[in-house]
């Protein structure tokens, strides 16, 4: 199934709003949804809600040989998927451009800035090394997939520990975690992406844009930080012109974001490790204990809306009455009736109109077949019956009637 | 930077450039009959060659057509003998199918598709050689192979790699220099507006440098733009001699 396409007049609304700075749920320009970041019960399991968007990232390793051009370096692996579940868009085992986009994004996001030290996973040089495996499955599309990736990616990866590993001449022997405890990742810093929308060939931008706002966008930027201001990617898309100054602006934006993003993550990461050093419940099962997870749960709209109905009695109070009109009806022709005011309808005329056209071209038929069966005309045809043809209204059935005689 | 000095104290790169030094540019236009629009070009040791079909009917599935500008399909591919290890896939990866998208983004922001409703532009470019700044190799061989085939476009398309090695923007890099692991950004620029089409980057760096290398890396696509124009200046002149005769 293709996506939806947008209607005419919701495109120029949003297009409007986007002008008007004003934003579908309340936002300002520059400000994210609401982020919330949770962690499973297994270490390196992560889901991160952005607004509606939610993303799942789970981090996995197991032991492989080295690539022959770096055999002292650990592999890391990631992948992207976009479930048909997420949207009625993605259509499963296809190479999309938005899934190609995504996953090198994220490559480049996160191993091309090397925030993740590879040689500490080496285990014995040439012969066997870490692999960490990072899979990011979307859970709902509501626009912004990049930065809640990135977001989860980055989140899961610190959150991971690999299981404890020791060499005695030959013999590697893991350890499971109740013998050993596990070893984090070592990361050198966090990467994060921030998207920027651009609106009416780069006049207006918004940062996070949502499903609905990106279906109108001219394009996108995708800048990925880390909180030293250090820039891990840019990658601009979508066939727009920029100017230099634009996208230093955007670099300065995002700086400030991905600040505020990074302090999140650590303190979610904080708050997961207090609570299991306390023994406490953790993962998903306590980051939601009443809500269900269904779509009927509901964040609070960030608009203000108290006292929303009083306006709009008081609006309804201060009006005027509509005033009371007595409706006559107009018949116009038999089976019809006209109410109130508006052009005089002729529905009724002109069907009467295309009957007898019908008629008359009925008419020249049966002539025509007259011709054509003389023998039989002569015992059928009497005028009375072409009479009633005229007047009837179910030509047809006349018609049907024919071969009986 | 991996034990390779990437710039000497006497200011000189690995292949003996200056900093803000280019490499030798040469290209020829209309190198096949049978396309529209075909160019090959040399940007030091890369090579690239581009042709152009179209515009013509979309092909394919017609659920592709725009009602109110042209479709532009791109695609990217590497010969098997381009680089040093040969290639088992010169097109379908990951990275060439990005290639492929950027290239179409590039070139969808620069030519005037919307001249051409219900239609199609067929760019292939094929990298024979790759030293570096393959992307730009390939954007700046498909804008000749456009004007060739004489698609109305907003300006040039130029594109440039620049790195940045001990506080200095290097321009144009080589292979040796790109995968050292250092910082590359890859600018498309519509030079006459300087206004970007593309703007990529990899590896980490300060945010305060980033004026300095992109500054860099549009000097450099303009200084590119001078010579795509005496390159197309220069077949004009040629084929018209030809055509007089």
């Amino acid at each position: 199934m293709k996506e939806t396409p947008l209607s005419a007049c919701e495109r120029t609304f949003l297009l409007k709003a986007v002008e008007e700075k004003k934003r579908l749920d309340g936002r300002q320009t520059y400000d994210y949804r609401n982020i919330r970041i949770t962690f499973g019960t297994d270490y390196g399991c992560c889901t991160v809600s952005l607004g509606k968007t939610r993303v799942l990232a789970q981090v996995s390793c197991e032991l492989v040989p080295p690539k022959d051009s770096r055999p002292t370096e650990g592999i890391v692996f990631f992948n992207l998927e976009l479930s048909p579940m997420a949207s009625p868009a993605f259509q499963p085992n296809r190479q999309s451009e938005l899934l190609v986009t995504l996953n090198r994004q994220l490559e480049r996001c996160l191993r091309n800035s090397k925030c993740i030290d590879t040689e500490s996973l080496c285990v014995v040089s040439g012969e066997k090394v870490w692999q960490i495996r990072v899979d990011v499955h979307v859970l709902n599309h509501d626009g912004n997939l990049m930065d809640a990736a990135s977001i989860a990616a980055i989140s899961a990866l610190s959150h991971f520990r690999r299981p404890d590993v020791a060499i005695q001449g030959r013999d590697i022997t893991i350890f499971s975690p109740e013998e050993r405890d596990p070893v984090a990742l070592s990361i050198y810093h966090m990467p994060i992406c921030v998207s920027f929308a651009f609106f009416q060939q780069g006049t207006y931008l918004l940062v996070d844009p949502c499903e609905k706002e990106e279906q109108v966008t001219d394009g996108l930027l995708v800048i990925a930080m880390n909180k030293h201001r250090e820039i891990c990617s840019i990658q601009s898309s979508g066939g727009i012109m920029l100017l230099k100054d634009q996208v230093l602006r955007c670099s300065k934006i995002a700086s400030v974001k991905v600040s505020e993003i990074t302090d999140l993550i650590n303190k979610a990461l904080e708050n997961d490790k207090r609570v299991r050093k306390e023994g406490g419940r953790f993962g998903f099962a306590e980051s939601m204990p009443k809500e269900r997870i269904t779509a009927l749960k509901r964040d609070e709209a960030p608009v203000e809306m108290t006292g929303v109905q009083e306006m709009a009695e008081e609006f309804l109070s201060k009006g005027e009455a509509a005033p009371e009109v007595v409706s006559s009806p107009v018949i116009v022709a038999t089976g019809t009736g006209q109410l109130g005011e508006g052009v005089q309808s002729t529905w009724g005329l002109e069907e009467e109109d295309e009957e007898d056209e019908c008629q008359g071209e009925m008419d020249k038929e049966e002539k025509k077949k007259k011709k054509a069966e003389k023998d039989e005309v002569m015992v059928i045809s009497d005028s009375e019956e072409e009479e009633v043809v005229v007047l009837n209204p179910e030509a047809p059935k006349s018609k049907g009637k024919r071969p009986k005689h | 930077m991996a034990g390779l000095e990437l710039l000497s104290d006497q200011g000189y790169r690995l292949d003996g450039r200056r900093a803000a030094e280019l490499r030798k540019l040469q290209a020829r236009m209309g190198v096949f009959a049978q396309a529209d629009g075909s160019a090959y070009l040399e940007q030091g040791n890369t090579k690239a060659l581009a042709v152009v079909y179209g515009p013509h009917e979309v092909r394919g599935s017609r659920s592709r057509t725009l009602h109110d500008r042209a479709v532009i399909n791109c695609q990217y591919s590497m010969a098997t003998f381009s680089t040093a290890e040969r290639k088992r896939r010169p097109h379908g990866d990951r990275k060439s199918s990005e290639m492929s998208l950027h290239l179409k983004q590039t070139f969808e922001a620069a030519v005037l598709t919307q001249l051409y409703p219900r239609s199609q532009i067929d760019i292939y470019v094929k990298i024979l050689q790759s030293d570096g700044g393959n992307y730009s190799a390939c954007v700046n061989a498909a804008t000749l192979a456009l004007v060739d085939a004489g698609i109305p476009m907003r300006d040039y398309v130029c594109a440039c790699t620049a790195g940045f090695v001990e506080d200095t923007p290097l321009a144009d890099l080589c292979h040796a220099e790109e995968s050292g692991g250092g910082t590359t950004l890859a600018l498309a620029l519509l030079p006459r507006s300087e206004s970007i089409a593309l703007v990529q980057m990899d590896a980490r760096l300060h945010q305060d440098h980033l004026d300095p290398l992109m500054e860099a890396a549009m000097t450099a696509c303009k200084g590119l733009s001078k010579v795509l124009d005496s390159v197309v200046r220069q077949h004009l002149q040629e084929v018209s001699v030809q055509t007089r005769e």
